[in-house]
């Protein structure tokens, strides 16, 4: 090994949540407009694959950046409880205020991980459908795209 | 520049087991890992290589040797093995994703005379995988345990 080696683990997680893509703010034909049918009053609803990236040095104990033992349970507080089978308009708070958005669910999740206290955070990535995902690594990794 | 792929799958098993700990501290750490009869996964590969095409050949580096080094390297070593007992690399660490991803780096950093490494990523299953990849802001790992 010649020079300095990054080791990063990347684990895939799943949440089926329903939304409704609407600014309050602006009017209804200007929904109707910027939404098209995301914008449906009744909502709808996508099988949400959730990639959480996470880096560090590997502890010689465990061989290990994290260990799953922790990162799944912390994963499932965070975000998979409060957001798996739930309308995220009404039932996740950021979201009253804020359009859910799969650009913003991917930053609101970062968010909510960011705090792990094992390794550090690099970056969330949401495939909303198997055609959309959306990446974020913090407002300095501004990695915040979508690849349609 | 352009970055190149190849995949290659092998099977093997191992198990999760630090000798320095307790049996009940290993339980607790690595949980159903720690079985000591081991157990196996279907591991995908994927070593990407980055450079400038040959302006004859149009490629960065031959996937053919690419394959062979891929073949010789990984797969004759680890391929039907259990990761613990029977790969020299690995004997002595624990085979996480983690350190197989560094065993692998430091296996082919060396062999690769066309462009340069740029990512070795390996999948343990669809939904786990680690990366190592050559940073100047990672960390220089230690030799032996890790």
């Amino acid at each position: 090994m010649r020079g300095p080696l990054r080791i990063s683990l990347t684990r895939r997680y799943r949440f089926a949540a329903s939304h409704r893509l609407y600014c309050a703010a602006l009017g209804e034909e200007e929904n109707r407009r910027l939404y098209g049918k995301c914008g449906n009053p009744y909502g709808h609803g996508h099988n949400y694959t959730v990639e959480v990236t996470v880096t560090g040095p590997v502890d010689p104990t465990t061989g290990m950046v994290a260990n799953l033992g922790e990162l799944d349970p912390f994963v499932a507080r965070e975000v998979l409880e409060p957001f798996d089978q739930k309308y995220l308009n009404e039932e996740v708070g950021q979201f009253r205020d804020e359009v859910p958005t799969t650009e913003n669910v991917c930053r609101e999740i970062y968010r909510r991980l960011r705090g792990f206290p094992s390794a550090c955070l690099e970056k969330v990535r949401i495939e909303e459908t198997s055609n959309n995902s959306f990446e974020f690594a913090g407002e300095s990794g501004a990695a915040l795209e979508r690849a349609e | 520049m352009i970055r190149v792929t190849r995949k290659l799958e092998f099977s093997a098993a191992h198990f999760y087991h630090n000798p320095n700990l307790s049996a009940d501290e290993n339980r607790r750490l690595f949980g159903k890992c720690n079985n000591p009869h081991g157990h196996g996964h279907n591991y995908t590969l994927e070593v990407t290589v980055a450079g400038e095409p040959d302006p004859t050949t149009g490629m960065v580096l031959d996937l053919k040797e690419l394959k062979e080094i891929l073949q010789r390297e990984v797969a004759e070593r680890m391929d039907h093995r259990h990761l613990n007992y029977e790969v020299p690399e690995l004997v002595g660490k624990i085979p996480t994703c983690e350190n197989i991803a560094a065993v692998i780096w430091a296996l082919l950093e060396p062999k690769i005379t066309k462009g340069r490494l740029d990512r070795v990523r390996i999948y343990e299953s669809p939904d786990l995988f680690a990366d190592c990849t050559a940073s100047p802001n990672g960390v220089r790992l230690k030799e032996g345990r890790s």
